[in-house]
């Protein structure tokens, strides 16, 4: 039973008890956007969770432009790196050795993407690793965000309709996994 | 092979000190930064490894090599502002600590202020019902005949049970 005390207390609290409601509901809102925002493209990659890669555009250091899109029918590989990044380097070498393994069959592209890095000493890296396929910064950091990485080195591969088909999300060990990453994707 | 005359030498090499002069007093005019003075840029911008840590105090290679790039542009006569907006197009705005207020972040500011301005207007309404409530006479008291009125009969009745226990 409401009381004429229990009645003015609700009259005079009802807009801040609407307005809470209101701000609850909302951070709510954004709480569950930010999630679906955040959901990672890659990660465990099965034949039913397939998803586009996200489309970027990569200028390298000597001024080529390479756009994901235009590249649909090569297998796309997408290396993060840094120069300051130390299991980056355990890792340069194999890469390099399976670009100069794929680059003349012209069914694979590799694309390494300096993070957060600064250009004197992304190149510097380049040269110290002979490093020869197109590198370039990530600028605004806009492709890794993209992928949503979580640091560097991480690697995807994308197949030849775009798909993201494999993630890396540590240096490869040798050029034996590299291939072993690839090799199923040329398969017609 | 013609030989160069002693004179025609010494006059080549002054035009070409003429020339290189002002250069190398422009250079020389750019003294390298002090760590003091890149600091006070790098205290403004967050390491892009570790999560909230300035880039002045951060131990990383990376903030070393960022450290030395700041460096690099002050000694190239870039201003404050600048090298921070070269910092935030290279590597995102993440790198002053603050989203931009653009796309999904607009919604996070909005709702910033309007938590602000619920929490301001519910501060307004409180101090307002406090002050009100100090200025009202206060509860009327019973009228004093009240006070010698007699207690409700249930508490007569027991008061008088309890007399004649005794």
């Amino acid at each position: 039973m409401n009381t004429p005390a229990k009645r003015s207390f609700l009259r005079s609290y009802w807009g801040i008890l609407l307005a809470g409601v209101f701000l609850v509901g909302l951070l709510v809102l954004v709480f569950i956007t930010m999630q679906l925002q955040q959901s990672s493209p890659a990660e465990d990659i099965t034949a039913d969770e397939r998803k586009l890669a996200p489309n970027f555009t990569l200028t390298s250091f000597d001024g080529q432009t390479y756009s994901l899109e235009e590249l649909r029918g090569k297998v796309v590989l997408v290396n993060f790196w840094a120069s300051w990044c130390t299991p980056c380097e355990q890792e340069a070498a194999d890469l390099e050795a399976a670009w100069r393994y794929y680059q003349p069959g012209g069914e694979v592209i590799f694309l390494g993407i300096a993070w957060t890095d600064t250009e004197s000493a992304s190149l510097d890296y380049l040269e110290r690793f002979d490093i020869t396929y197109p590198n370039g910064p990530d600028l605004g950091t806009r492709v890794s965000q993209a992928f949503r990485t979580t640091g560097v080195p991480e690697t995807y591969i994308i197949d030849k309709n775009g798909y993201l088909a494999y993630v890396k999300i540590s240096p490869f060990l040798s050029l034996g996994e590299i291939q072993a990453a690839i090799d199923p994707l040329l398969t017609p | 092979m013609r030989k160069i005359h002693g004179t025609r030498l010494i006059a080549l090499a002054l035009g070409l000190a003429a020339v290189l002069a002002p250069q190398w007093a422009a250079i020389a005019q750019q003294p390298t930064p002090s760590d003091d003075a890149v600091n006070a840029i790098a205290s403004q911008l967050f390491c892009p490894v570790c999560e909230n840590t300035p880039l002045d105090v951060c131990p990383t290679q990376a903030c070393a090599q960022w450290r030395e790039l700041i460096r690099e542009k002050l000694a190239a006569g870039w201003s404050e502002t600048q090298i921070i907006e070269y910092f935030i197009e290279q590597y995102g705005a993440r790198v002053v600590g603050v989203p931009p207020a653009e796309g999904q972040n607009l919604m996070l500011y909005w709702l910033l202020y309007l938590i602000l301005g619920v929490s301001v207007l519910g501060g307004v309404f409180f101090l307002y019902k406090a002050v009100r409530g100090r200025n009202q006479p206060a509860e009327k008291q019973p009228p004093a005949e009240a006070v010698g009125q007699p207690a409700p009969s249930e508490y007569l009745d027991r008061m008088e049970e309890e007399l004649k226990r005794r």
